[in-house]
């Protein structure tokens, strides 16, 4: 797994999985989960300074409601 | 007054309760649960809070980190033993048929072919279930023998050690649609029905939300579930119901970290605002207790009453 740095004010990183430009609406929190709006890999802020995506972990067996 | 939010993921879930509570100004601090360490001998760092509400992807940590704050003296929210009690299905059967709460029937083995006698003795179909598990994942409608043993050999062959625990429930042949009851405390505040073409009808797998105009029924059986699972102050709770073919609801399962994201313009009820109230009271009284008993211990100048 890659990590992409950017600026910590970054309205938009680079995706890890296809290096397209993801946009962030608002702030980023950490470990918020946002969509490559290109290739639709899930991606997880991992960092906030600098911020960094790298691509969401699969699903356990213990996850859920 | 500071409130702790455990978290591993911040979901549109996470989100929306995290502008509550910035929208009201609360003191609150996002704790990463991958970043939770504590020293079991040592409160002290923890004692800034008042509560903690506890909003995990992964139930493991949740009811890990969850026991550690509460050995603490920290209210958690949920408390580990709701998650506990909602976290493996045949606990909450357990719980609910011991409560006399109407749910559909459960066989419990723990060998593949004692299961499949299970199965044979219940009649087909039944629904087969990972007792840890969620979102729809891994359930298995058994229609016949053929699939049964089946679905038992990838079980024992393939799956972790938890998937020995066989879990049959009675098939219930449902409307098409399922109901989820959100309920805070032990007060019902929200209910939406799932439909889906497929019999699994979670929303994270397809399944269409639309509100759902809670009978004074269902707000008997989701009162009494609350109070069985989780005593009389309740806990935040999303109740799945089947409906059997007599329109009977019966309860399938109980969630303890609810997701709500489908569920606020459908039922127009701002369910995460419902939920910081309920977090907040209880942080309140806690934040209340502290100073009253800080208070008596502390000396006056008075000397001692
Ligand atoms: N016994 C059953 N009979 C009919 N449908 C069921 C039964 N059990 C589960 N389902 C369907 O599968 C969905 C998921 O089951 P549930 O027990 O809630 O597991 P999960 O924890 O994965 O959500 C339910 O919402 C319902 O639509
Ligand atoms: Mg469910
Ligand atoms: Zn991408």
């Amino acid at each position: 797994m890659s990590a992409t740095p950017a600026s910590p004010t970054a309205t938009a990183c680079t995706c890890p999985e296809c290096e397209a430009n993801v946009p962030f609406a608002r702030r980023p929190l950490q470990g918020e989960v946002v969509r490559c709006p290109d290739c639709n890999a899930e991606l997880e802020v991992t960092s906030l300074d600098p911020v960094t995506l790298e691509l969401a972990p699969e699903v356990q067996e213990d996850w859920g409601e | 007054m500071r409130v702790g939010l455990l978290y591993s993921r911040v979901r549109v879930e996470e989100r929306l309760l995290i502008e509550e509570f910035e929208r009201r100004g609360i003191d609150f601090e996002l704790l990463d649960v991958n970043k939770f360490q504590a020293e079991i001998h040592d409160p002290t760092p923890w004692q800034r809070f008042d509560a903690v509400f506890e909003r995990c992807v992964s139930q493991t940590q949740a009811v890990t980190a969850v026991r550690v704050l509460e050995s603490f003296g920290i209210p958690c929210i949920n408390s580990s033993a709701v998650i506990e009690a909602c976290g493996d299905k045949l606990t909450t059967s357990l719980i609910l048929a011991r409560n006399g709460i109407a749910t559909p029937r459960v066989r419990v083995a723990l060998d593949p072919e004692t299961a499949l006698e299970a199965i044979e003795d219940m009649g087909y179909p039944v629904v087969l279930k990972p007792a840890v598990g969620s979102w729809g994942r891994l359930l298995a409608r058994v229609n016949d023998r053929d699939a049964a043993e089946a679905i038992l050999e990838h079980k024992t062959t393939l799956g972790s050690v938890q998937h020995g625990v066989f879990y049959i429930q009675e098939h219930v042949n449902k409307p098409g649609r399922d109901l989820r009851v959100f309920v805070v405390g032990t007060t019902p505040i929200a209910a939406i029905e799932r439909r889906s073409e497929h019999w699994i009808t979670n929303t994270a797998r397809g399944g269409q939300a639309a509100g759902f105009c809670i009978t004074p029924e269902i707000d008997d059986l989701c009162r009494r579930t609350a109070r069985a699972m989780a005593g009389q102050a309740g806990a935040l709770l999303a109740i799945d119901l089947l409906e059997n073919e007599d329109g009977r609801a019966l309860v399938s399962e109980v969630n303890h970290t609810m997701e709500f994201r489908n569920s606020i313009t459908t039922t127009g009820v701002d369910i995460p605002g419902r939920m910081v109230d309920y977090v907040l009271g209880i942080a309140e009284r806690r934040s209340v207790n502290r100073a009253s008993q800080a208070a008596a211990i502390a000396p006056t100048s008075a000397g001692v009453a």
